[in-house]
């Protein structure tokens, strides 16, 4: 008798991927969501508030996104809070200066991604552990920022920048139509090319990666890299939103970005999740905040409520994943 | 099969024994229907290939498993093992084949982790006691090392007898050892039979689980095949040979010697070192490899065989010396000797050879990616081809490309990490330790692939600690001692006994 008796005698596996059941699941549990908020309240279906919903959830999705791709590689990005605060802050400085936005744009992309390289470079070179090195970036961040703005509160920008955030393209807000495009492009990237295989690989077994052939450490800086550009974009978006920068904006934003990550389904301890997946995650936050909203439940029990989602989700992966091995 | 042996005459009232233990998990019948009688202070041999019933057994009768079916007789009285302290009431424990201390407590703790002797003040242990205890039960063992020494400290070898301390400590009459020589040197190994005789002297039956013939030969009083979660045979070791044993395992004929179609001569020189030295304990290191040869790389564990493979393909900094590959001298990172055309199968396949939650496919292409996909843009179904034809052509045993690569037995994972070498067009394999924990089945179909990749061109440097495979395998040999070459073997000097000789320590 041979192994090929023995393997045909294990429990076939279902041949759909276990990424796409979870995605499946989120997105059952989203539409619940809405289901319930519909009955709960006349007003959450209405057109106004469904766009509002989206755009809420494309600016935690900016960060989480870039976020995903760190957490596949089994690593995490705590300073992306703070890299959104300086980002907008030297942004802004540069729109008002030059009274250019493009160059503000470029500069706050760039100043995201020189963040998120200096954090690849302390994971590679240096072999920090991300949480480390991404934790002390995000005090040094929030130092340069405060000792850079000193107190004050850069406002007023440009009515054309404003329409990033705030503006509207046939009935949508511009931000959705962001959402979508970086959602392809991240879901393309790491579904569809071999960097994002790779990225998954270094994720479920980075010695394995290394020595299978995987240069780990660039895609380590890159992803890094990206992850530090994202939030360089996202600084972008709530500048021209909030038409305002002050050095705490970024100090809300990381755990939520962590949540959608998590509640989206991506491992803490790497090669499992999708960018649609933090996509869900985060709408799925952004749902449960706004029917709190609605409902006038007080936003105290909001960071709970949070919580216990992502426990829930967490826990619900581990089982499914459990019984699927 | 034969009921009635002759050993039942000499010893009437075995220690334990099970009549028809059957367990089923779903699609699997893991056991069906086994019989098995452990006698007093015998060695019991276990034998069969990976996934014959061997470790079910073992889980059944630590209580680990509950069996569906089937009885147990203790001392010829109807018992239960329905628990794992049901088990250990019994006397029965379990030495794995990973460890279960805590790395970071001594040795004293170990043993009597759970039952520590209380000190004076509630909660807390005494000391001096435990160490006095451990003490005793390590003297009775014949481990004559300090108790408190932090077991992170202690090699493979010296783990395992912490391990089997701890077990004598619970008064284990019945001591089962999965591959336990599976880590060992050849000077631990004896170290280890030692001890078993010992055991057995002071009355402790052994059921040991092994794969090495040599074994069990030397240490077996009874010898139990399990193919298929059937038992075979139970036989003797004086009324068999090998070869039986082997073909009861199987269930078919299978060739021993491993079959090799050496190459009238030698091609180019494909991978030469020259002087190479590594932090990692190897220095002056000069090996060269031809295209159509297999070179072998045999020395004692820890001589240093695994740190030349690993400085070769870049996974470990070198600080003096050159190779030159393919005519190119090339330094750097794994990545780009991958790229340039060196394959390592690394010894511990699943922590570093595989990513064991992802799929078949997502494994045997990881290497090739650039390869397969030169625009960069990575395509599932391209992907699954590529895998589906290196399946068939390795006859990887799984239903299909998507399994999870962890779900498979070692061989065909073996055959994965192999697999994804072919994927890329490697020239040169370097393969360490290729055939551990793999059934004989497997062997030789890895060892006729390895034929098969010289053959065409290809060249390997294998590392073994199975010298047999080695003598039959390899065209020439090098081998190792502390770190340097301490010789060259050509195929008419390639004995077990010379590369022994070279390889020993000298006093």
């Amino acid at each position: 008798m041979t192994d090929i008796t023995k393997e045909a005698m294990m429990p076939p596996r279902s041949f759909v991927s276990q990424d796409a059941i979870q995605v499946f699941y989120r997105l059952l549990a989203a539409l619940l969501i809405c289901a319930v908020l519909a009955v709960l309240s006349d007003s959450f279906l209405s057109l106004g508030n469904i766009l509002n919903v989206l755009r809420q959830a494309s600016l935690t999705f900016f960060i989480a996104s870039g976020l995903t791709l760190v957490v596949l590689t089994a690593g995490l990005d705590l300073s992306v809070g703070a890299n959104v605060a300086l980002s907008a802050c030297i942004a802004g400085t540069v729109i008002h200066k030059t009274g250019s936005p493009a160059l503000g744009i470029l500069t706050g992309l760039a100043c995201g991604g020189i963040v998120g390289l200096l954090n690849g470079i302390m994971v590679t070179a240096l072999r920090i552990p991300s949480f480390i090195a991404t934790y002390g970036m995000l005090w040094v961040l929030n130092g340069l920022t405060y000792w850079y703005m000193a107190g004050e509160t850069l406002h007023g920008f440009p009515a054309g920048f404003r329409q990033i955030g705030s503006g509207y393209l046939f009935g949508l807000p511009i931000p959705v139509y962001l959402l979508l495009v970086f959602l392809g492009i991240g879901t393309l990237f790491a579904q569809r090319t071999i960097w994002g295989q790779e990225i998954y690989a270094i994720g479920a077994n980075p010695v394995a990666a290394r020595l299978s052939g995987i240069p780990v450490a660039r895609r380590l800086l890159l992803v890094y890299a990206v992850s530090g550009t994202m939030a360089g974009l996202a600084s972008i978006i709530f500048l021209s939103r909030l038409n305002s920068a002050e050095a705490d904006i970024g100090e809300s934003l990381t755990l939520p970005a962590i949540a959608a990550v998590l509640i989206g389904g991506t491992s803490l301890f790497g090669g499992v999740g999708t960018v649609f997946g933090t996509f869900i995650g985060a709408l799925i936050l952004t749902l449960v905040l706004n029917g709190m909203n609605l409902l006038s439940v007080s936003a105290n029990w909001q960071p709970l409520v949070t919580g216990i989602i992502v426990i829930l989700a967490v826990w619900l992966d581990m089982k499914t994943r459990r019984r699927a091995q | 099969m034969s009921d009635a042996l002759p050993i039942e005459v000499t010893s009437p009232t075995p220690l334990l024994e099970l009549r028809g233990i059957s367990k089923e998990f779903p699609g699997v019948k893991a056991l069906d229907d086994v019989s098995f009688a452990v006698h007093p202070g015998e060695v019991h041999m276990l034998l069969g290939e990976n996934g014959a019933g061997k470790s079910s057994l073992m889980k059944v009768l630590c209580g680990a498993y509950r069996a569906d079916a089937g009885e147990f007789y203790y001392k010829g009285e109807k018992v239960a093992i329905s628990s794992t302290a049901d088990a250990q009431k019994l006397g029965i424990a379990v030495i794995f084949q990973e460890f279960s201390l805590v790395p970071y407590l001594d040795i004293a703790q170990n043993i009597f982790l759970g039952r520590e002797p209380k000190g004076h003040i509630p909660g807390t242990i005494d000391r001096r006691k435990i160490l006095a205890d451990a003490k005793r039960v390590l003297d009775t063992i014949g481990f004559d090392i300090d108790p408190s020494t932090i077991v992170d400290k202690l090699g493979v070898a010296q783990q395992q007898m912490v391990e089997i301390a701890k077990a004598i400590s619970q008064n284990a009459r019945i001591l089962v050892m999965d591959e336990p020589t599976a880590a060992l040197s050849d000077r631990e190994t004896e170290l280890l039979f030692a001890l078993i005789a010992r055991l057995k002297a002071d009355g402790v039956s052994i059921v040991y689980i092994s794969h090495r013939m040599a074994e069990v030969f030397a240490l077996g009083d009874r010898i139990t095949v399990l193919r298929d979660g059937r038992r075979i045979d139970g036989v003797r070791p004086a009324d068999v040979t090998p070869d039986q044993l082997v073909r009861m395992m199987v269930g078919r004929n299978v060739d021993m010697t491993y079959p090799r179609n050496f190459a009238d001569k030698p091609g180019d020189l494909l991978l030469e070192v020259k002087g190479l030295t590594a932090s990692t304990g190897i220095s002056d290191i000069n090996i060269e490899v031809r295209r159509g040869e297999i070179v072998g790389l045999c020395g004692l564990v820890g001589s240093g065989r695994s740190e030349v493979a690993r400085a070769i393909f870049g996974a470990d900094p070198v600080s003096a010396g050159e190779i030159i590959f393919d005519g190119k001298t090339i330094s750097g990172e794994p990545d780009l000797a991958a790229r340039r055309g060196i394959a390592l199968i690394p010894e511990s396949r699943k922590s570093e050879g595989l990513a064991l939650l992802r799929s078949v496919s997502d494994n045997l292409v990881v290497s090739a990616l650039r390869k397969l996909f030169p625009s960069g843009l990575f395509d599932q179904r391209g992907a699954q081809r590529t895998s589906d034809g290196l399946i068939r052509q390795l006859r990887i045993a799984t239903p299909s490309a998507r399994q999870t690569v962890g779900l498979l037995s070692g061989g065909n994972q073996q055959k994965v990490v192999i697999g994804k070498w072919l994927a890329a067009g490697s020239k040169l394999f370097i393969f360490d330790e290729p055939t551990r924990g793999i059934d004989i089945g497997a062997k030789s179909e890895i060892f006729a692939l390895i034929d098969r990749l010289v053959a065409e061109g290809a060249a390997a440097l294998m590392i073994s600690s199975e010298q047999v495979e080695i003598c039959h395998v390899c065209d020439r040999a090098y081998v190792m001692r502390e770190g340097r070459i301490a010789g060259h073997l050509n195929r008419n000097e390639l004995t077990e006994e010379n590369i022994v000789r070279l390889g020993m320590h000298h006093a």
